[in-house]
């Protein structure tokens, strides 16, 4: 407590302003004082922006100030979605919309589906009466911390050419293999990628999930003499179901949303071939000339409107949860 | 009786708890973990060791584990130390012999213990004598060619400032919401827990044009300010405020201590174990920061560690070295917090469901 000893006199004088503000309004107004710093940060950098964020999708030009911006109503939305044939992102006037879109339902599907499933496995490995699990968890969820610029540095200095991951393939009699210059291996090692840095996550709420299941439930099976693939299948993961639902919808939405790790891996490439929705949102609002805020805008929130329906899903499955 | 004890000792560090012998599946489970260990440890140690080795080191091909580095001696007569080769001589002998220059194929050898003679010896027919080393040269680098500790205050400066300013706008807003009564409180609530629905993806645009008409383009405070206000934060400390007693309150108005002092006396030091877990998660966030810093910072002096990572992967396309080293450096504090929090780590996200 004495490290905070600058804070403490800070804020002593802050007591006496604060003490006369109070005999002005009140002490019952005074909670909205307290509410004031935050809710102001709200508006301006939370509710303010989800208002511009219609404007500048419904306006055009290359301005960034509202007022300079001509409205075009759903302009943008259109040429977004203006495609003769859905399934084929080449025929659509925004292709790479298209492109990042496909990637995106590819990308999620897969990186959450095997996540869940090895932070399953992993989850139920260190339930066991196991030694030294509390390093284990540790271990499994360490990279969850790391940044996703660490992480993707890591992993682009694993595959590289010269990299270790090609030495062992020479070692084994293989031909080095370009990870990153491959359409199929870079979307494998992107899903590959995410999956290592966000299992650790699912893993330890699943692990919560697991203990909270009551231990008479297992003695109650041992008694009937119950296989332990039986006990698996008919105790643990009913039981497990809940909270199961509310980690498949959190991933959902966490992978829609994928940027930092891609980006820095493969930037996207090759190609496009691992370019998600959100690179696509930053690549046009601000990476390209010029910049096409408006179009940014509308992507953002067809993309809102895609998260606002897993997060609905996600209201369902944890009052479903809650009623057990 | 050798077996006897063997077996004992294998008995003995393979026990479970609880039950007595291993089963099968206890097998399994702990090859699956040891599985595991190298995969989620294994590339960080790779880069750590990796960033040890010296550039030259750095592009060989297959790599070798651990980083070398080739040894030289200190020869008499010659001011600077040589590099020591192993040479296959005429006579079929292999000798340790120092370089003194090479001169197209043919390279001048000493024998440092009789420097007087001079030998000529074919290039092909040598091998440098490697022993292990750390190469600190690409640490000592980032300091002296790149503004490493530049972009190492400006990360700490912004998590900090941050953090704490965090940890000040929430517990005060959790505050009112917690322990005051008033008309339009709930909706308060609503509306803040409500912006957890907006990911900050979605918002890009237009908080990049309110940071820019605020003029805090290129400025820490356009990275901070937009973060400041957490509804995982509020929410948190809300809850965790709910547990403090009324009395205690009401107590300390009944001695006319003000509203500020009562938040600042009696409920930040109460709130302090939700504090400290929203720090270190504050803390997590703020130092592993990517997107927003993206759009805000372009100028390379405003760089936080994240963005000058990314920018030198571009720029120093061969100097995997510098890039290692500074991979290692920006990991460091996480991993250090990690080892002595892990516990407060682990079980916060698990009971709060946030990371």
């Amino acid at each position: 407590m004495r490290l905070a000893a600058p804070l403490h006199r800070l804020l002593e004088l802050v007591d006496r302003p604060m003490a006369a503000l109070q005999r002005r309004i009140g002490p019952q107004r005074f909670a909205w004082i307290f509410l004031l710093p935050n809710l102001v940060i709200f508006a301006v950098f939370t509710y303010l922006p989800i208002v511009l964020n219609f404007v500048y999708a419904t306006t055009g030009g290359l301005a960034v100030l509202p007022s300079e911006r001509p409205f075009v109503g759903l302009e943008n939305f259109a040429s977004l979605l203006d495609c003769r044939d859905y399934l084929d992102p080449s025929s659509c006037s925004k292709d790479l919309f298209w492109r990042s879109l496909f990637n995106t339902g590819r990308f999620v599907v897969l990186q959450v589906g095997f996540m869940i499933l090895f932070s399953l496995i992993t989850a139920l490995v260190l339930n066991r009466e196991i030694r030294g699990r509390g390093f284990f968890r540790g271990v499994f969820f360490y990279p969850v911390l790391l940044s996703p610029v660490v992480v993707a540095l890591i992993w682009k200095w694993i595959l590289q050419r010269e990299g270790v991951l090609n030495a062992w393939l020479v070692a084994f009699g293989g031909e080095p293999v370009q990870w990153l210059l491959d359409a199929g291996w870079s979307f494998f090692w992107v899903v590959f990628v995410s999956i290592w840095a966000h299992m650790g996550f699912y893993m330890l709420i699943l692990l919560a999930g697991l203990q909270a299941i009551p231990k008479d439930v297992y003695e109650a099976a041992e008694m009937d003499a119950a296989s332990p693939w039986r006990m698996l299948t008919r105790i643990t993961l009913p039981l497990l179901m809940p909270t199961m639902l509310v980690v498949v919808v959190l991933a959902l939405i966490k992978g829609v949303q994928t940027f930092d790790e891609i980006y820095v891996l493969t930037g996207g490439g090759p190609g496009s071939a691992t370019m998600l929705v959100v690179q696509y949102i930053y690549e046009t609002g601000f990476a390209a000339q010029p910049r096409l805020y408006g179009l940014a805008a509308a992507a953002s929130l067809l993309l809102a409107a895609l998260l606002m329906i897993l997060t609905l899903l996600q209201l369902r499955a944890n009052r479903k949860s809650y009623r057990g | 009786m050798a077996s006897l004890a063997t077996s004992g000792v294998l008995d003995l560090v393979t026990r479970t708890r609880g039950k007595g012998r291993l089963h099968w599946t206890d097998w399994l489970a702990y090859g699956y973990l040891l599985l595991g260990l190298f995969l989620m440890f294994g590339p960080v140690v790779w880069v750590v060791l990796s960033s040890f080795k010296s550039e030259a080191q750095l592009l060989e091909f297959p790599p070798t584990a651990l980083p070398y580095g080739q040894v030289s001696v200190a020869v008499p007569g010659y001011p600077e130390p040589l590099p020591l080769f192993r040479v296959r001589m005429p006579d079929g002998s292999l000798r340790e012999v120092a370089q003194i220059r090479r001169i197209g194929i043919q390279a001048q050898m000493v024998d440092p213990a009789a420097p007087e003679t001079i030998l000529r010896v074919d290039i092909a027919g040598r091998e440098p004598v490697r022993a292990l080393s750390l190469a600190t040269e690409n640490y000592t680098a980032l300091f002296e060619r790149f503004d490493f500790l530049r972009y190492l205050w400006n990360s700490v400066f912004i998590t900090v400032t941050a953090t704490l300013i965090m940890l000040l706008v929430n517990s005060m807003a959790a505050f009112a919401l917690a322990k005051y009564d008033f008309r339009g409180r709930d909706l308060v609530f609503v509306l803040t827990i409500a912006t957890l629905l907006i990911p900050p993806t979605v918002v890009l645009v237009p908080v990049f044009l309110v940071v820019a008409k605020l003029g805090l383009l290129d400025t820490p405070w356009g990275v901070i300010w937009p973060g400041a206000a957490t509804p995982t934060g509020v929410f948190l400390l809300r809850q965790y405020m709910l547990t403090i007693p009324d009395e205690l309150i009401d107590a300390a108005r009944m001695d006319n201590a003000s509203e500020w002092k009562i938040y600042w006396r009696i409920v930040l030091p109460l709130a302090a174990p939700a504090l400290a877990v929203l720090a270190i998660f504050a803390v997590m966030w703020r130092w592993n920061d990517f997107l927003l810093p993206l759009i805000v910072l372009s100028r390379s002096e405003q760089f936080t560690l994240q963005l000058a990572l990314n920018s030198f992967k571009g720029e120093m396309h061969t100097q995997w070295g510098n890039l290692l080293a500074m991979t290692v450096l920006t990991l460091l504090p996480i991993t250090l917090v990690f080892g002595f929090l892990q516990r407060y780590i682990t079980t916060g996200i698990a009971t709060t469901g946030i990371k």
